[in-house]
């Protein structure tokens, strides 16, 4: 039987550690509300954005002039694996899933033959995928320091990678994140962002009817690789609402666990302090009845 | 005849205006231009410049950097990569953002990167250079 002051000593530490899950689901929650806001904020911008850059896409896509951003390199043997992460853990299942999805893919495009090349966001997507893939990582962004994502973020990040694909370093890009679904549910998602793919137009007629002030391709050339940031952009925002939402509710369970914890240490407590008596007591009664 | 239009003005981090408006003047790559209410559907990309709205409520004037303006029609949308209020800009914004074209000329020019971004931004510089004599602050 454990002693009482063990006993005493481990409530004692579950209960401060359910004060520090407690502090940080709240604090989760708060930095969940501003992610939101930020996730819906930005959501116009890449809605418009799509639209056009879709009714461009499908009056220049065709030739053979579009650009290599929309065209491709005419090959898909080296594939860049763009990883974002958050820089932080204690957040579920946050991480893991979504390095569980670039490893599953990253394992197909070996198989098929393929060239991978992995770029990483965030720590913890680095600190998973190193074991495995520790030999083709080509880079990594640190965002540790950042506090609130910004457009400047993404627009460094997408500058970098547009380094490397005009240098032919590979031929197509795919971003790893997560999609905000809700509190609970964030789905690791893979969206490629070169060669860009847009949702199909309504209507290719409707792109028919604009002028374009210079000419289409020149605004095409001009937009996509701000398509390329836009894209980050939300992927960034996404991830963020995601982490929280993820850090949350991991958050919220750990604390439940903690009290179901602390209600099961205390009965024991209990149990073994009364066993003490009892035990105390019959020491004295058996004591007198020997006299 | 339709005397207001639908007007948005968006940046990636969040929705700046969303309002009728009778005319705005955009700042195009290819020379200023106003939009008016039937105007031609037209999409035209941005340099760095003052986007001045008329509205029935008040005027308003926005400085944006870069991006696309979408016409059509009855609604405006401007998509600016940056949108500052102008009544919200001080003198040491517009200097960093100065101090940031010149940087970006300076790594483009010594990177000698592809893409025709020494001239962009060499261009940028000069857009932004001449944007800070113009206002005056």
């Amino acid at each position: 039987m454990p002693n009482l002051k063990d006993l005493k000593n481990r409530i004692a530490s579950v209960k401060s550690t359910r004060k520090i899950t407690k502090a940080m689901q709240m604090v989760a929650a708060a930095k969940l509300r501003r992610a939101q806001e930020a996730a819906e904020e930005s959501r116009p911008y890449a809605k418009r954005f799509n639209a056009v850059m879709a009714g461009l896409a499908a009056s220049v896509g065709g030739s053979d002039t579009a650009p290599k951003l929309l065209r491709g390199t005419g090959s898909d043997q080296v594939q860049l694996l763009v990883v974002m992460t958050a820089e932080r853990g204690l957040c579920g299942g946050f991480n893991s899933n979504i390095a569980k999805l670039a490893r599953q893919k990253a394992h197909e495009l070996k198989a098929a033959g393929k060239t991978v090349k992995i770029l990483t966001v965030g720590k913890k997507g680095r600190d998973a995928l190193k074991r495995d893939f520790g030999d083709d990582f080509i880079g990594h962004v640190d965002l540790s320091e950042v506090k609130r994502v910004g457009y400047a973020n993404a627009q460094e990040i997408a500058k970098g990678i547009l380094t490397r694909f005009d240098a032919g370093e590979f031929d197509v890009a795919t971003i790893f994140y997560a999609e905000f679904v809700n509190v609970v549910t964030q789905i690791p998602t893979a969206q490629q962002i070169i060669p860009a793919s847009f949702e199909a137009a309504e209507g290719d007629g409707a792109s028919a009817l604009y002028d374009y002030e210079p000419s289409e391709e020149q605004i095409l050339a001009d937009l996509l690789p701000r398509g390329v940031a836009t894209q980050i952009f939300s992927a960034l925002l996404e991830n963020g609402a995601s982490e929280q939402g993820a850090r949350m509710s991991a958050m919220d369970n750990a604390t439940r666990n903690a009290g179901e914890m602390i209600d099961k240490l205390t009965i024991e407590f209990n149990r073994s302090r009364q066993a003490v008596i009892t035990n105390e007591l019959i020491e004295i009664i058996s004591g007198a009845e020997a006299l | 005849m339709a005397q207001t239009m639908q007007f948005d003005l968006v940046s990636p981090e969040r929705s700046l205006a969303s309002q009728q408006a009778s005319a705005v003047l955009i700042p195009g790559a290819e020379g200023d231009m106003t939009a008016m209410p039937q105007h031609a559907p037209t999409i035209t990309t941005l340099r760095p410049g003052v986007l001045k709205v008329e509205s029935p409520e008040g005027n308003s004037e926005y400085l944006v950097t870069g991006g696309f303006a979408e016409i059509a029609g009855d609604s405006l949308s401007v998509l600016a990569e940056r949108a500052i209020p102008m009544n919200e800009l001080t003198r040491e914004q517009l200097d960093a953002l100065i101090e940031e074209a010149r940087e970006m000329y300076k790594t483009a020019k010594e990177e000698d990167q592809p893409h025709g971004l020494v001239e962009d931004a060499a261009k940028l510089l000069a857009d932004m250079e001449a944007l800070g004599t113009h206002m005056a602050i």
